[in-house]
């Protein structure tokens, strides 16, 4: 026993980088939606960037430390506080055996990454230990956390100092209004041109239904779809395509009305055709919207994408330069 | 039959195999996959089997985009001269048709559905011309399905029925996704059946409830305790229509262990099966029930 759970926030679950491998069988890779904070998280404590941390949403938790423990929040602007003072974002700190941890009200940013060191302990299940909260497994006990449950710290830290601090430039967050680049394609021939174009032009909001399985968007001009007989199959909306598997970052539109990107917590596959997929760099910022941000699609291509992607990398290397 | 390379971001790449649904698509699918897999091309994390495409997941760090997409074309061509002979099992699954915790759950969302009046069965019966919903559940478990796809949530099969197209049950999705379906619900959607492996979400039509879980992630279950998801693409499915009394009994051996489900290997040709495909059904099913 080392962290008592007092309140549980509104969504907290133990996450890592995820359990890649197992998408075929519907089981989708989880983990941080930010994974850039969730390692920055990790190193300010001195784990493995991979270690299993709490991503929470929106609202904190209040944590009962029931031994010394070093810690560091990333991610959202979500001020944490022991024992009621405050205590600063994306720089490590020291609690105590007895103290409190808990959260100032949401200034920017959706999801915090509350890293301690010697990681979460909870079993391996298929290799990772993060949430699936649909197939109710990993994490702690195949769910989000609630009050009442003990949570173990790892043995594996590192003995790093508190005081580690990643510099203000390299706190990454979505600007808003927000850009999310993504390469059209998929099904992007299902629509017409022009709701092509308008899809595009279109200010976007981020619907209340946004959580680990997808972001809506709404607020965009209906698509105006190119009539066909439909495939054999496929079903009779023209939204409809034979199931097939979802990327993750694929945007699909089921009826042409409101997209969905899917993120890590993804359905495999369905039976909506999508019309694109965001790319790989913009990921993490996705985790980092607040409903009715306002949002735009930029369409980039592959060269783009890669750049980044290679850009973020960077950004990523500057923090462990920092803090190793 | 016309394959369409495309790519899901920068780090996918989704093949689509056909347009529309057929047995051909699938094998020509599952060959692909499986001849990607015995590549072990650098950099592929995901490879994902579905109905009629596939889709590739890759490491851009470890291979560029352009060259994870000319490996995937070059091995189409051996995969299309494979002989869709798959060594594979078939297994009996027993279902509940028109169950009391499927119809509770229709009836609560009776406004989202193309026909308010009547139940799913009874709509998807008359839509396929069948005269009575009897007969519709013995053509539903007369021939047996393949597995064509894992996947939507953790383990949920879609199952294509080994029928001509003329014979193919078609229905809609409801109009709009009901918020809740009963674990083990037996659906249907477009041309395909499904399992529900947990409670949730869900737009196909319900037609019943198995006893038979199929997706356990404390693999408790005594056949899940190797592999917490029991179906795999390329299985092929036989349903077992059973009454109210059976349905209790099976819960009951899953609870106390007991239950064994029937499986047997089969080897699957496509063209053998193509050329008779009611006689090669009938075959599967002796093996099945046979010792």
């Amino acid at each position: 026993m080392a962290i008592n759970v007092i309140s549980a926030g509104l969504a907290t679950s133990v996450q890592d980088l995820g359990r890649p491998g197992y998408y075929h069988l519907g089981i989708p890779i989880s983990g941080g939606m930010d994974r850039y904070a969730l390692r920055a998280a990790n190193l300010l404590v001195g784990n493995d960037e991979g270690a299993a941390v709490l991503e929470t949403v929106f609202m904190g938790p209040e944590l009962a430390f029931t031994e010394d423990a070093l810690v560091a929040v990333t991610g959202a602007d979500l001020p944490p506080r022991i024992d009621g003072e405050p205590r600063e974002g994306w720089t490590s700190f020291t609690v105590e055996a007895g103290q409190v941890l808990d959260f100032d009200f949401l200034k920017a940013g959706a999801r915090a990454y509350i890293a301690v060191a010697g990681g979460i302990d909870v079993p391996l299940a298929l290799g990772s230990r993060s949430t699936y909260t649909l197939g109710a497994l990993g994490g702690f006990e195949g769910r989000n956390l609630q009050p009442g449950d003990e949570l173990a710290i790892g043995s594996g830290g590192s003995g790093a100092a508190p005081g580690g601090s990643v510099p203000q430039h390299l706190r990454r967050l979505p600007d808003v209004p927000t850009e999310l680049r993504i390469i059209t394609g998929l099904y992007w021939h299902r629509i017409t041109e022009a709701a092509g174009r308008n899809f595009l032009d279109d200010t976007w909001k981020v619907a209340p239904e946004a959580d680990r399985i997808g972001y809506r968007f709404t607020g965009g001009q209906p698509l105006k779809f190119v009539p066909r007989q439909p495939p054999f199959g496929a079903g009779s909306d023209p939204s409809n395509i034979v199931d097939g598997c979802y990327p993750y970052g694929s945007i699909q539109v089921p009826g042409g009305t409101e997209p969905i990107v899917l993120h890590r917590d993804a359905v495999s596959g369905g039976g909506y055709f999508m019309l694109g997929t965001v790319i790989s760099a913009d990921m993490d910022l996705i985790g980092q919207l607040q409903p009715n941000t306002p949002t735009k699609f930029v369409a980039v291509d592959m060269e783009t994408a890669l750049a980044a992607r290679h850009d973020r990398v960077a950004l990523l290397n500057e923090v462990r330069a920092t803090l190793l | 039959m016309k394959t369409r390379y495309c790519f899901g971001g920068d780090e996918h790449i989704f093949v689509e195999v056909d347009e529309e649904m057929s047995l051909d698509a699938f094998f020509k699918t599952l060959s692909m996959t499986n001849a990607v897999r015995d590549s072990q091309i650098k950099g592929v994390t995901e490879i994902c089997p579905a109905n009629a495409s596939f889709q590739i997941k890759f490491d851009s760090d470890v291979i560029r985009p352009d060259d994870m997409l000319e490996e995937l074309k070059s091995i189409e061509a051996g995969a299309e001269k494979s002989e869709h002979v798959i060594e594979t099992r078939i297994i009996e699954i027993p279902v509940f048709y028109r169950d009391p915790w499927t119809h509770e759950t229709l009836m609560r969302f009776r406004e989202r559905h193309q026909d308010p009046n009547s139940t799913d069965i009874e709509f998807a019966a008359r839509i396929n011309n069948f005269e009575t919903v009897e007969a519709f559940i013995d053509a539903h478990s007369g021939a047996p399905w393949f597995v064509s796809m894992v996947g939507f949530v953790a383990g949920l099969p879609f199952m294509f029925q080994m029928v001509d197209r003329a014979r193919q049950i078609e229905v809609p999705k409801y109009l709009r996704p009901r918020t809740d379906t009963p674990k083990l619900t037996v659906g249907y959607g477009g041309c395909f059946a499904c399992i529900y492996s947990v409670r949730g979400a869900g737009g196909y039509q319900m037609f019943g409830i198995t006893p038979m879980p199929i997706f356990d992630p404390q693999q408790k279950i005594s056949y899940l305790s190797d592999f917490m998801v029991f179906f795999r693409p390329g299985d092929i499915v036989k349903w077992k229509p059973i009454d109210r009394a059976a349905y209790d009994e099976a819960v009951a051996d899953v609870a106390a262990g007991r239950f064994a489900p029937l499986i047997r290997n089969v080897t699957f040709a496509l063209d053998e099966f193509k050329a008779d495909i009611d006689g090669y059904n009938a075959k599967l099913v002796e093996a099945l029930h046979g010792n």
